[in-house]
């Protein structure tokens, strides 16, 4: 039997009442891989559960909000922010080439992976299913204004939308612009504003009417 | 293979983007099996992370869209254990191992994590000046190899600008076909949504690719 053998055998049976066998499926070969010696089932445990439970868009609200906070923090972050946010400690270690995209009045990024789902794990967690769906990826680099319409995001006319295409092993982190009424708002209460929209781009922060007081 | 459905930049009819509130990380358990399935085996290094990408887009067509997102990775993963001779398809059918598995390089181990759960390094020692330099005019490469690329069609023949010079990075266009790293110049490319989509685009909107040297000329 080929792979492509195998490959249609699967493509037939993964339909809708079907979905019980992809279960089953994936069992036997995670079944088959721990036989062979290949993985370990408890550092998969471990995988699953970092998945739910470490990672997330809270690490991200973390670091958008010490930009806000602090002048020096943000240079560094636009500078390299890989650096600045292993420099947090409290994030998981971010890899090399995490880039920082500023949000201005004349400018805002947008983020998107159209050949796949590139996204900065590290710092917003597991992509969202519509970061890695046809209808984003497909029309976020044709139609980001009509993008952003559908997500609520209306943008003043003169400023410039620039959607960045993860095509390689850089990734990104939009860091929104910091909500008017602010002012003295310490970096929890900032952090609170964040939401992970505004890190990819297809949101705005939060007003501070938006949270609990 | 390059050209195939995969590469959705500009494409229309997919509808709108449906957004579910409070998203769960999995929605069923299985998906985090695949998902950290996938972690393990890239962690043995027995292929390259476009190497795995490669899989997916050669899926058909029809399966590739009909198939959710982690349907499509176990998909994927299937048929990357047995084109790389980790398992027999024999031993898919049969839901069980019917030999011992071959040696591989390192296996993930609960000690091993969580640093396994970090991003790989794929920038490299430069072997080369990079050949452009920021504000340079470029036009992106109208190549159409069957192989992997990270080039997508929407950008190529087309002209735009070097913003970012990020670095000397593992090329996936030979990784993924287990050509080597091949270091390669990485720039940010940037394009204005005119040149992409024709004079009635959005005057207002930049699109920027991460482009490889290879698929850049001088304009």
């Amino acid at each position: 039997m080929t792979a492509d053998h195998t490959h249609d055998h699967a493509h037939s049976h993964e339909h809708g009442s079907e979905l019980s066998d992809l279960q089953l499926r994936v069992r036997a070969l995670e079944t088959i891989l721990t036989e062979k010696g290949y993985v370990d089932p408890a550092a998969l445990d471990q995988i699953v559960e970092a998945c739910e439970t470490k990672i997330g868009p809270h690490n991200g609200a973390r670091i958008v909000a010490r930009a806000w906070a602090d002048p020096d923090f943000k240079a560094r972050l636009l500078k390299d922010a890989s650096e600045a946010a292993n420099s947090l400690g409290y994030v998981s270690p971010v890899g090399a080439h995490l880039i920082a995209l500023e949000n201005t009045p004349l400018t805002h990024h947008m983020v998107v992976c159209t050949l796949c789902s590139c996204y900065p794990w590290e710092v917003l967690g597991l992509p969202p299913v519509w970061y890695k769906s046809a209808p984003y990826r497909s029309r976020a680099v044709i139609d980001p204004k009509g993008v952003l319409a559908e997500f609520g995001v209306t943008l003043p006319a003169d400023t410039e939308i620039r959607v960045w295409d993860s095509t390689a092993e850089t990734r990104f982190l939009v860091l929104p612009m910091r909500p008017p009424g602010t002012d003295g708002w310490s970096e929890e209460r900032l952090a609170e504003l964040v939401t992970r929209d505004s890190m990819v781009g297809t949101g705005i922060a939060k007003a501070p009417a938006e949270v609990a007081a | 293979m390059s050209n195939t459905v995969h590469d959705m930049g500009g494409m229309h009819g997919f509808g709108p983007i449906e957004v579910e509130p409070n998203e769960p990380p999995f929605h069923e358990d299985w998906e985090g099996r695949v998902l950290a399935m996938q972690r393990a085996m890239g962690f043995t290094g027995i292929w390259t992370i476009d190497g795995g990408r490669a899989s997916l887009e050669t899926l058909p067509p029809v399966t590739y869209l009909a198939a959710t997102y982690y349907q499509r990775w176990f998909l994927g993963l299937e048929r990357r254990v047995v084109s790389h001779g980790l398992v027999g398809a024999d031993e898919l059918a049969a839901g069980q191992a019917l030999r011992p598995g071959i040696g591989l390089n390192r296996k993930l181990t609960v000690a091993d994590l969580p640093r396994a759960m970090n991003r790989g390094h794929f920038e490299r020692p430069a072997q080369t000046l990079a050949r452009f330099k920021e504000g340079d005019l470029v036009r992106a490469r109208n190549i159409n190899p069957e192989t992997h690329t990270r080039l997508p069609r929407y950008a190529r023949g087309k002209l735009g600008t070097i913003e970012a010079i990020r670095g000397c990075h593992v090329y996936p266009d030979t990784a993924a076909i287990g050509a080597g790293d091949d270091p390669q110049w990485l720039y940010t490319v940037v394009f204005t949504g005119r040149e992409l989509w024709g004079e009635e685009a959005d005057p207002k909107v930049k699109v920027s690719i991460e482009a490889f040297e290879p698929y850049l000329d001088p304009a």
